[in-house]
């Protein structure tokens, strides 16, 4: 009898010890995120990306075939000045399921690009209409010319780009993602909050010759790119019809909507197949679990467990 | 178990001649088909089967894989991007294969901590935990230097870290490290052998398996009440209850796999690893996967590298004691009110030390790292070896069946069917 008081007094006590364990936990690492000493570096980026609602978002997404063509109309236009596409091949434009170009349009759009192929017989390189199967050139050469161009600072290859920017979601948000299914959302937001977030720095920053302040850049306060987009910068083709309300808007917002549109398609061409494939695959699941359940009642139902 | 004869019938020809010879096909009948196992086994002990499963489509989709993957330092990242984008589901297998590796550790934990609560490790199944544990930790190098591959920022950063972790060996440190790198920083001869590693390991643990699923035929499974098979009636035959119970369990958990891999697919692992691996530029954070997070924060938490290389192997052979220092006498925790607390409390600390490992070591983050880290330890040698001693138990039903019975309510007979269907072979 003693003995089981005394177990419940511990019991008691246990829980007690570790709420406070947990409450000192959260505390202290709530208290390590606020006071931040003066001279440490601050968490980057110093403005968390706008979050927008994207066609390609959730399980039904795709992608928005006119709005991955502008998307593709401004990069051709402004960011392969700068930027490589390596890992896009001009074919991969006539993919139903993204940019949806026809084949033959495919072959003219390939045939603008030179294409530098070689050895030839001789041993020369030379210079010949780019062809289908070919990969999107690159602006520059190599590592070099492009820093060389661009003040020391090396343009990254866009391929990637939009699953390559995460920005630290922290607690509780990472967990609610999984749900919410942020994850794909992150990269595109995260193009659009830079392209957008150009700024003149607050009073008292100092940024270096060649930067451009940007509290959405995820590594820095400024970065070496100048703001790429202008509005009326890109042409898009209009419906025709003399109302202009129903224009796309030439403004640097809708740019940058469509180009972290068009990364998101170049970085994941399959997501539209994939998220086909996962609704039949979870439609086919959920109807085969409950077939498996209803045996297993079968199976145990005189057998008491 | 002990009692549970051969019940194996040949009826061919053909039958009878295999038999004679290597009786495989009365192995397999015996093991999967007439095996009595415990009839109150929850969905827990499912974990068992989706970890078979689990180990079966990582190499299926791994072997593949390898078909079209180049290990070399200039070729890996372009390779795996070419599996992405142009071999037919190329996508799907890497995603698969992916994610796949999150969802086996899910698992893995899962049975880990089912064994802890039922006490699964504790006489005679000792043997049977130490093959576990041995499997884990070849589970963990698989992981690891399967994370490698992709030759991404994390990979190759991962990789210095952890590989740097050697040189914290006194006096030959510095150039077992070299050795292991084939070079003097991680580079193409390092990927190339972590590859050919990556490939033999998951046969090495489909082989400690096999060890792993003989052990537990001879010493029967554990179950809720943690008390042994005594008569046929707590027992019921592998097929059909076990089959059907274990494919319920495979299907439930392909949907949560199927939830990763279709539409959140890249949130279980790092954004930095779509950069190609560049020795020159370090990323801000160096992280690993989410299932070594734990561990990589008892690493950190120890001021001295080699006490965090110490404590972090530690923490697993912690695992391994188990079995020893567990001093009571009752197996599972249905029936230990105070081991049942600090188990919780133990799964809420590794959960725990799962989130610091997660955040930059600083501030309060260490201080809790520590304090979890010095937790984790006392739990297995201080907490588990005393409560055996001081712990008043519950009291125990005296069999499988009186304690189903019990939940059903007393004065409940068995129904005539269940003494037929519970029929064991022997
Ligand atoms: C004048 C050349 C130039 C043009 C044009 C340009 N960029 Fe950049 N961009 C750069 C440079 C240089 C960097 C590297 C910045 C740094 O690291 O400081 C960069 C970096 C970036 C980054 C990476 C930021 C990060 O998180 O590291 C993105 C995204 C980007 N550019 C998108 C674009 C898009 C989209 C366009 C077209 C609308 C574009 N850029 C046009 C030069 C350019």
């Amino acid at each position: 009898m003693r003995f089981k008081n005394a177990e419940g007094q511990m019991s008691g006590m246990l829980c007690r010890l570790t709420a406070a364990l947990f409450a000192v936990g959260m505390a202290s690492s709530a208290a390590c995120a606020a006071d931040q000493p003066a001279n440490a570096t601050p968490h980057y980026p110093l403005k968390e990306p706008h979050e927008l609602s994207w066609s390609f978002s959730g399980p039904f997404g795709s992608f928005d075939k006119q709005q991955l063509q502008r998307g593709f109309k401004i990069y051709h236009d402004v960011c392969s000045n700068c930027h490589s596409l390596n890992l896009v091949a001009f074919r991969n434009l006539g993919d139903q399921d993204g940019l949806g170009f026809s084949a033959e349009q495919v072959k003219s759009l390939a045939a603008e690009y030179k294409i530098q192929d070689g050895p030839n017989d001789q041993g020369d390189m030379f210079e010949r209409p780019g062809r289908p199967s070919d990969h999107l050139p690159a602006p520059f050469p190599n590592e070099q010319a492009a820093r060389s161009a661009n003040g020391g600072a090396l343009p990254p290859d866009l391929s990637l780009l939009a699953k390559a920017r995460g920005p630290e979601r922290g607690f509780p948000w990472f967990v609610f993602d999984v749900f919410t299914q942020y994850e794909e959302s992150a990269g595109p937001d995260y193009i659009y909050s830079l392209l957008t977030g150009f700024q003149d720095p607050p009073a008292g920053v100092q940024v270096r010759e060649g930067l451009h302040y940007n509290p959405y850049f995820i590594a820095s306060d400024a970065l070496a790119m100048p703001p790429p987009l202008a509005d009326g910068a890109v042409d898009f083709p209009q419906n025709g019809d003399d109302d202009k309300t129903n224009d796309v808007p030439q403004t640097v917002d809708q740019y940058a909507r469509d180009v972290s549109a068009f990364l998101m398609w170049a970085a994941e061409p399959h997501l539209v197949e994939r998220k086909r494939m996962g609704l039949t695959v979870m439609v086919f699941l959920i109807v085969f679990a409950g077939l498996v359940g209803y045996t297993k009642r079968r199976v145990w139902a005189n057998t008491p467990h | 178990m002990a009692e549970h004869t051969s019940t194996y019938e040949p009826r061919t020809g053909i039958e009878r001649w295999v038999d004679a010879r290597l009786p495989l096909p009365r192995l397999l009948w015996d093991s999967f088909v007439t095996y009595p196992i415990p009839r109150n086994l929850n969905y827990a002990y499912t974990f068992g089967a989706i970890l078979m499963m689990m180990l079966g489509a990582q190499i299926i989709t791994g072997v593949v894989l390898a078909m079209h993957y180049v290990p070399s330092g200039t070729m890996a990242f372009v390779s795996v991007e070419a599996i992405m984008r142009d071999v037919n589901y190329g996508w799907l297998l890497r995603y698969m294969h992916a994610t796949g590796a999150s969802m086996f550790f899910i698992a893995v934990y899962v049975h880990i901590f089912r064994g802890l609560y039922y006490g699964s490790y504790k006489e005679p199944r000792e043997i049977l935990w130490l093959l576990g544990v041995i499997i884990f930790i070849l589970m963990m190098a698989t992981a690891f230097m399967g994370y490698v591959l992709p030759w991404g920022q994390m990979s190759f950063w991962g990789a210095t870290v952890i590989t740097n972790l050697f040189s914290a060996i006194p006096l030959v440190g510095s150039a077992i490290v070299t050795w292991l790198w084939g070079g003097f920083a991680v580079g193409s001869p390092t990927l190339n052998r972590f590859f050919a590693l990556h490939y033999l390991l998951p046969f090495m643990i489909a082989g400690v398996v096999v060890l792993h699923v003989w052990a537990l035929h001879v010493v029967g499974q554990t179950n809720p009440t943690g008390i042994n098979i005594k008569a046929k009636q707590d027992a019921v035959p592998f097929t059909p209850h076990a089959t059907i119970k274990d494919a319920l369990g495979m299907v439930v958990f392909m949907i949560v796999f199927a939830y990763f891999l279709f539409y959140v697919p890249n949130y279980l692992g790092h954004s930095d690893n779509y950069i190609q691996a560049n020795p020159l530029a370090t990323p801000s954070e160096i992280v690993p996967e989410w299932y070594f997070l734990p561990f990589y924060a008892i690493l950190r938490s120890i001021p001295s590298k080699l006490g965090g290389v110490i404590a972090m192997f530690g923490a697993i052979v912690m695992l391994a004691l188990m079995p020893w220092l567990d001093t009571s006498k009752v197996r599972s925790a249905v029936y230990r009110p105070l081991y049942r607390q600090f188990f919780w409390i133990h799964v809420l600390v590794s959960i725990g030390l799962g989130y610091i490992g997660s955040q930059p070591p600083a501030g309060g983050f260490i201080i809790v790292g520590r304090i979890l880290t010095a937790y984790y330890f006392i739990h297995f040698l201080v907490i588990v070896p005393l409560l055996g001693l001081l712990e008043t138990p519950k009291p125990r039903p005296a069999s499988i069946t009186e304690a189903v019975l019990e939940k059903h309510g007393r004065g409940l007979a068995l129904p005539e069917r269940t003494v037929s269907n519970t029929k064991v072979g022997g």
